[in-house]
């Protein structure tokens, strides 16, 4: 076994150098600014970064702030219309594109586009035409309709589903794409052999094509999750986060502390809240991808 | 090979700095500021151009946006590699910077110029710490003048600005009447915080101001005084227009510029746009410092603070530029370029506009100078305070709801 293993290394020495330094940059400038802030958060720290210890009282002042409770609860509102409305109209969009529809390099394009598009440019964009002023409100009024309300932006009681609309426009065209790219790598036998055993188009779908895509779902959705939880430039270009507290989330009042408000302390709790949700909800399917795989492989 | 180019080629770039470095003006100073928009930038320049007439060389370290620009003077203090000088509020922003010893105090220059004399007590307890200059107040902005414009004022039928909370509620509604957005707010948390802090200011006074937030007293916050504050703030939910949420600032101004709104509570730095569309005084627009005669007139502003260093050159640099960043002459100078008004009451002010000389008139009288709010608590206490603002005019929060909150908040 050493001999193998000091023949296996002496193979991969080249490989190994090649990848120290990428090594190097994981271990300490990204696991160990995490370990860091994790510290931090257990820290008094206010403007500048402090090495006393207070405990968990960071936390415990954390679920005392209303604005992270309103923050914690928009993210779930958010995450969950914004997974499933995502999901269900990229693979609607995907197997429409999938029909061998003419012009399809053109709608693919188009359905594409906003994902090309920066958060802010697209929440600025959406800001616009929601802004009972400027956008689609005014024009409405200004051609006659004088009773015409859409002030989705600065209603307290809709923004929240603004944003997930501008979001929705902004990301469901990689879903598309990605299932897309799994829809044309389905073998058209099993097509044919579903004509001829007449199970309806919908059906094969569903129990059929869908779960042959599982690998492509789940990349989709961990991509969409990811910039759930990362959600920042969007609400900032939208609403700032109001009217009043309306539209917080967790990553801006993590930004707001760390900058503005010169709370290391309770910023760096707030994220080590963040990266425990995360780990919660990501470990499951990590897990079950590598035990999955591994089960296969052997 | 390449290798050995690489390190040979850093290796006579770094012989080149160094030996550039050493070839240099002596008293060079750095400085790091946000103020980059026209008139900030004409304002600031001022400053380099009176420093290096004085034999210095004024490097500019311009960082769009306040708190990136403390972020990044702060990371150098941390880093080990200051600036010159760094530009703050006058707050409590950099209170915790002189705790840990990071900056220089200018104490001498102070001396020098009799700063204990020549400055409003609520600036100089803000720059001072623990008996020391540690900040260089450069310009006084009062951040709640309340403005307006006289053609919607006409048109609403009222012929002279309000002098107390009736007129002015009298005039809102008569301006609602007419069909013309009342107030014009920008409803943006720090927006709604200033209009909030007017409301205090002009209901509550300066002894409750400063017993509220100032000695965040328990008695004060839950005096019918301080819930008749919350009560008026929130009475004036119905004169401002829908498209308030997120407005910026100057896009609420340009209402009163364009005569839609007729009323805006915004800092003296408002003036800067109605120049811009060629509006007068008086004639256009008007400010309006308090709604009683005795309104305290808020004072905030910006300060320049001076990075540890042992370097006697550096400390030289630094000591040139309060020097000219306070003198009368260029205070002026800057001043009417930066909107805002002189730190001192002993400067020229005929060439300053009218709604500054007013400003001046007004802080020459110590019983109305108040601190800014964000001179009397931690950054952080105030950004509670702000959230707690927000949500009042923006949720249905009872007073009651109200007074627990700010009562916990100011805690701390």
């Amino acid at each position: 076994m050493g001999a193998h293993f000091t023949r296996h290394v002496k193979r991969n020495l080249v490989a190994y150098i090649a990848l120290l330094p990428m090594a190097a940059v994981v271990i300490f400038a990204y696991l160990g600014t995490l370990a860091w802030s994790v510290r931090l958060s257990f820290s008094s720290s206010r403007l500048l970064p402090k090495n006393d210890f207070v405990g968990l009282s960071q936390y415990v002042d954390l679920f005392d702030t209303p604005r992270w409770l309103t923050s914690l609860g928009n993210l779930v509102i958010i995450a969950f219309f914004f997974l499933l409305i995502c999901f269900i109209l990229g693979c609607l969009l995907a197997i429409f594109i999938d029909q061998n529809v003419r012009a399809e390099s053109l709608f693919r394009t188009v359905f594409l586009y906003p994902y090309a598009m920066s958060f802010v440019v697209a929440g600025l964009i959406w800001q616009w035409i929601l802004n009972p002023d400027l956008g689609i409100q005014q024009t409405m009024r200004g051609l006659g309709f004088s009773g015409f309300v859409l002030d989705w932006v600065v209603n307290p009681k809709m923004v929240l589903y603004a944003i997930i609309l501008a979001t929705v426009w902004h990301g469901s065209g990689l879903v598309m794409a990605l299932l897309l790219a799994g829809l044309r790598g389905i073998d058209s036998e099993i097509w044919k052999a579903t004509r001829i055993d007449g199970i309806p188009t919908w059906r094969v779908y569903l129990s059929i094509i869908l779960p042959m895509l599982r690998p492509m779902i789940i990349t989709s959705l961990v991509l969409l999750s990811i910039s759930i939880i990362k959600m920042y430039d969007v609400v900032v270009a939208m609403t700032n986060g109001g009217p009043g507290t309306a539209s917080e989330v967790p990553a801006k009042f993590i930004m707001d502390n760390l900058f503005e408000r010169a709370n290391i302390g309770l910023a760096t709790a707030a994220s080590t809240v963040m990266l425990i949700t995360v780990m919660f909800i990501m470990a499951p399917v990590l897990y079950f991808q590598y035990f999955r795989k591994s089960g296969s492989s052997s | 090979m390449g290798m050995k180019q690489m390190v040979a080629v850093s290796a006579i770039a770094l012989a080149a700095t160094t030996g550039f470095a050493k070839a240099e003006e002596p008293l060079n100073a750095e400085v790091i500021h946000w103020w980059t928009s026209g008139g900030e930038s004409a304002a600031i320049a001022v400053f380099a151009d009176a420093f290096n007439a004085a034999g210095g060389k004024w490097v500019d370290n311009a960082v769009a946006g306040g708190s990136a620009a403390r972020s990044a003077a702060i990371n150098r203090i941390i880093g080990g590699d200051p600036s010159t000088a760094a530009l703050f509020n006058t707050s409590r922003q950099y209170h915790e910077i002189i705790g840990e010893g990071l900056l220089n105090d200018i104490d001498a220059v102070a001396t020098k110029n009799n700063w204990d004399k020549v400055l409003p007590e609520p600036i100089a307890k803000a720059v001072k710490v623990d008996g020391k200059y540690y900040a260089a107040p450069v310009n006084i902005h009062m951040p709640l003048w309340i403005w307006y414009s006289v053609a919607a004022l006409n048109k609403a039928g009222i012929d002279k600005a309000p002098e107390t909370l009736e007129d002015f509620f009298a005039d809102l509604d008569k301006l609602k009447a007419a069909g013309i957005t009342p107030l014009a707010l920008g409803g943006q948390r720090w927006q709604e915080n200033s209009l909030f802090s007017a409301v205090l200011t002009n209901v509550g006074g300066a002894k409750l101001w400063k017993s509220v937030y100032g000695d965040k007293d328990q008695a004060a916050i839950r005096s019918p005084e301080f819930r008749k504050v919350i009560e008026t703030f929130v009475s004036l939910k119905p004169y401002v227009d829908q498209g308030s949420p997120g407005r910026n600032w100057n896009d609420t101004t340009a209402l009163l510029i364009k005569d839609e709104a007729g009323f805006q509570v915004m800092g003296d730095w408002a003036k800067g746009e109605f120049k811009q569309a060629k509006k007068e005084i008086g004639k256009d627009y008007g400010c309006i410092p308090g709604l009683r005669p005795d309104s305290p007139y808020v004072l905030g502003g910006d300060v320049f603070v001076f990075p540890k260093t042992d370097d006697a050159e550096k400390i030289k640099a630094q000591h040139l530029l309060v020097e000219i960043m306070t003198s009368p002459e260029v205070q002026v100078k800057f001043n009417n370029l930066k909107g805002s008004i002189p730190i001192r009451a002993d400067v020229d002010v005929s060439s300053l506009d009218a709604c500054a000389q007013l400003g001046m008139k007004i802080m020459a009288d110590p019983a109305r100078q108040a601190p800014d709010a964000s001179q009397m608590m931690e950054e952080f206490v105030y950004g509670s305070v702000q959230d707690i603002v927000t949500e009042l005019w923006n949720t249905n929060m009872t007073v009651d709801q109200a007074v627990d909150r700010f009562d916990k908040a100011l805690k701390g």
